[in-house]
């Protein structure tokens, strides 16, 4: 079946300027998205530019925002999506375009690499091997589903409005830093630099980020909320402080 | 050469998936200075996508394992044509090399008791596959990554190598281009580490991913590098065959592990029907035998699902060809079954297997726990690739060195599930401590800018021929191999349909000589596809030439003219090297020596 596409298209390498381009391909049964796009690249727009690895939900690289939703093209199936009306894509807005689809997702890499890496207690047994139950590693478990496609990134209202991606690190990295203060055998303390650099403050807890994940990760509930109790339990808490002051004396 | 960016570092690595990153990891820890040259985003290689798990003889659930047994196992399958040291280095140092990534962060699923859980895998005789759910590669590649980074190597995210370089007979670096801007780069190291995975997508049903191009391997034959073993690609048995669109998407080994079963438009499990003699004293003949060895009854033989990818993917085959298979052309996989057995089965198959159960829900509309999946075979991986030193993974180039799929010896003429993440941990690792000790030892050799000079012409070239409207869309010439492999490379060959290949193959460079590409250099996909046709079509023709020389069917390379193993190809590796005026040369190499005390070992574990 014939089908209507509006394509983002930048005019100018880098720079935010651009249009929608209407681009027309035949579709069959079973197709997600991302198979329209590669079907119009292919047939009439060879330097169309996207960016894609798996083209099954693992990779998270074809993140864009799809009739303005943020999503995952190669796990939206064209079924899915409303008949008889064009569909538009375009780039995810939180972040810097490069070119057509492709956005500069870079920041996200700078901002992992400031929180401070895993760091384990001494081996439980003598052959330098830990022991955990399952039970007590199940929810890092869910954070480490995560596949990087930045979707929660381009949803929250902190970067997406705000673009405060140097003050907020965003859902993925407070994900990313749940996973290593929940983890039975890491010791480090990351809670000051959450507050500081981190700004988990930022975060009002519209759970966007929760809606838009294609891992179905229970964000916020899961992650952020936990890692506001465990900040304000340590610089916010009056009878630890009073202790703290009397410790101090 | 001066106006090109240049970079400076003792070792390059070229590939950020499991082997690269290993790799990486192991020669910055020995103080030299390293580079990762990422044809994507850090973290998105091919390796996310591994599901099953890793194979080590951790022995923490069976503890009748242990190396030796692994290394038996691992040559059988491979019908030893496997480099037998590398065998032997991968089953004594995988466990190691798990054991490391849970130190650095990763979290495998537990036992009861709290250790690393393993699972049943086919063809490996104990539960040995250390594994996240079916999502063990992703596990593994953000351990690497995010310890990685805090190493001091130098990333270079959404680079592309189009050529190495060499002084004299010595590698000296590599030429490439950075897609943002599409610009020139010289990256000058003393030594360069090929790490850049597989060659599915010269294939149309494939269940790899965008990068799995065989590039790296290409680059090495290019400079001069020997390859072998070319003609085993491994065609997994279970891929999705339905719909079109996700035609090929792989579905884990871990679903018959769990207790999934194989049958066809008559219900009938036809695994049953057909066993090899060197598998029959080990697979049940029995149903319900089966069941109680993926359960985990030591005292079961396994069901025969779970015999070598290879076999079961022919089996498979014969099932369609003969007209009993599925209504979209695959056969049944069933998991669902097992709510005959267990209380809780939907729960279980959804915590046990929950990429599966999300991709088939999302995709295909089907939900597993209800329903069998229709699945057949599609292109996996290649046994094959360039030729390392066992110890050191250097090519026959000095300074050039390759680990992971990319390099050949360690999986023979077929790879067993699971041994694909050890080898990328164990000879990525190796690879990255001999690269490092390497370089202490040579200094650097100088770059040729002429050298350079031709190759960005040859690189630019597409734009020219577009702009002259002569060049011809490269997209095109490149589905047209991939139909071509698909139908003349595949699962069963013969001898005309691979002459005809090969003729084919001719015809497609010329085209590729004149594939076009309009735009700028930013970020541009047919430009990159333009270029990427020459590494296509040298690993297609390396495939396709081994795969004529080998008269014989063993593994992953089955000839319907040649159904048999002969005696005569038991011995050799083909091996294919650049010849002096450029065409690809086809030999036969006498096959690695295997010790007495290996030799022992085999017997003991027949």
């Amino acid at each position: 079946m014939q089908t209507t596409f509006q394509i983002w298209r930048t005019k100018v390498d880098g720079k935010p300027e651009g249009e929608f381009r209407e681009y027309n391909t035949d579709i069959t049964e079973g197709m997600v998205v991302l198979d329209a796009v590669h079907q119009i690249q292919s047939e009439s727009a060879n330097d169309l530019a996207v960016r894609w690895n798996c083209k099954a939900g693992k990779c998270g690289s074809c993140s864009a925002e799809i009739n303005g939703k943020p999503r995952l093209m190669c796990m939206t199936r064209m079924a899915d999506m409303p008949a008889g009306q064009a569909i538009t894509i375009q780039p995810m807005r939180a972040f810097p375009v490069i070119r057509d689809l492709v956005t500069d997702v870079s920041v996200n890499y700078r901002t992992k690499l400031k929180i401070k890496k895993f760091k384990p207690r001494k081996p439980d047994a003598p052959d330098g091997t830990w022991r955990m139950a399952q039970g007590d590693i199940d929810r890092v478990q869910e954070f480490r589903k995560c596949i990087e496609c930045f979707l929660c990134q381009d949803v929250c209202h902190v970067l997406r409005e705000h673009s405060l991606h140097e003050k907020f690190m965003g859902p993925r990295h407070l994900v990313y830093t749940a996973a290593l203060e929940m983890h039975p055998l890491d010791v480090e303390d990351r809670r000051g630099d959450m507050k500081t650099d981190g700004g988990i403050g930022y975060c009002n807890i519209t759970k966007c980020c929760t809606t838009v994940c294609p891992e179905k990760i229970t964000i916020t509930d899961n992650a952020i909320i936990p890692l506001k109790e465990r900040v304000a339990d340590k610089f916010y808490d009056p009878i630890a402080r009073l202790f703290g002051l009397f410790r101090k004396s | 050469m001066e106006k090109y960016e240049s970079y400076q570092h003792d070792v390059l690595v070229i590939g950020s998936g499991g082997a690269g990153l290993r790799a990486a990891i192991e020669a910055s820890s020995a103080g030299v200075k390293v580079a990762v040259v990422c044809r994507s985003l850090l973290g998105k290689a091919h390796t996310v996508m591994a599901e099953g798990g890793v194979a080590a003889a951790l022995a923490n659930v069976d503890d009748r394992d242990g190396w030796k047994v692994h290394f038996a196992d691992t040559m059988r399958g491979g019908q030893y044509l496997n480099n037998p040291r590398m065998a032997e280095l991968h089953a004594k140092e995988s466990p190691d090399r798990v054991k490391e990534l849970e130190a650095w962060g990763a979290v495998f699923d537990r036992t009861e008791d709290g250790r690393i859980l393993q699972r049943n895998f086919g063809g490996h005789k104990y539960p040995r596959l250390a594994h996240v759910g079916d999502r063990t590669g992703l596990e593994m590649i953000r351990t690497l990554q995010d310890h990685g980074i805090h190493q001091g190597m130098d990333i270079y995210q959404e680079y592309t190598i189009i050529s190495l370089l060499k002084d004299g007979e010595k590698i000296v670096g590599a030429f490439g281009y950075d897609r943002e801007k599409g610009l020139f780069k010289v990256f000058q190291a003393k030594a360069v580490i090929i790490a850049t995975g597989g060659m599915g997508r010269i294939y149309k049903i494939s269940s790899n991913s965008w990068d799995c191009t065989g590039g790296g391997i290409s680059l090495a034959y290019h400079a001069g590098a020997e390859l072998i073993d070319m003609e085993f690609v491994q065609f997994h048995p279970t891929g999705m065959v339905w719909p079109p669109s996700v035609r090929g998407l792989l579905i884990t080994e871990g679903v018959r592990g769990e207790g999934g079963v194989l049958r066809n438009n008559k219900g009938r499990r036809f695994m049953f029907d057909d066993i090899p003699d060197n598998y029959k004293g080990q697979t049940s003949m029995d149903e319900e035998e089966g069941w109680r060895y993926t359960q985990g009854d030591k005292s079961a033989k396994r069901p025969p699902e779970l015999l070598t990818r290879d076999h079961v993917a022919r089996c498979i085959r014969r099932e369609i060809k003969e007209g009993r298979g599925s209504p979209h052309g695959g056969v049944f996989l069933d998991i669902a079954w097992i709510k005959e057995k267990i209380s809780n089965a939907p729960d279980h198959i959804k915590r046990k297997l929950p990429s599966m159960y999300h991709q088939f829900k999302e995709l295909a509309g089907v939900d597993i726990t209800k329903e069998p999946m229709e699945v057949g075979p599609t292109t996996h991986y290649i046994m094959g690739g360039i030729r390392v030193d066992a110890d050191t993974q250097m090519t026959t180039v000095p300074g050039l060195f390759a680990a992971g799929e990319c390099a050949a010896g360690l999986h023979g003429a077929n790879r067993l599930g699971g041994n694909s993440l050890s080898d990328l941990l164990v000879f990525g690792k190796r690879a990255g401590e001999f690269a490092a000790k390497y370089v202490k030892q040579n200094p650097a050799g100088t770059i040729s800018t002429s050298a350079i000079e031709q190759i960005a012409a040859e690189a630019l070239a597409p734009f020219e021929r577009d702009a002259n409207k002569t060049g011809e869309n490269p997209f095109m010439i490149q589905s047209d191999l991939q139909e071509m492999m698909q139908e003349l490379v595949g699962i069963v060959r013969i001898e005309k349909e691979l002459t005809e290949a090969a003729e084919k193959l001719q015809a497609l460079k010329k085209r590729a000589a004149n594939a076009g590409c309009g735009g700028n250099r930013g970020y541009n996909p047919g430009w990159h596809t333009a270029m990427e046709l020459t590494h296509m079509l040298t690993v297609a023709e390396a495939i396709t030439i081994a795969a004529k020389e080998r008269k014989e069917s063993r593994g992953g390379h089955f000839r319907d003219d040649f159904p048999e193993k002969s005696d005569e190809f038991s011995k050799i590796n083909i091996s294919i090297r650049k010849g002096a005026g450029g065409n690809m040369d086809v030999s036969r190499a006498d096959k690695p020596k295997m010790t007495e005390e290996l030799q022992k070992i085999i017997e003991e574990n027949k």
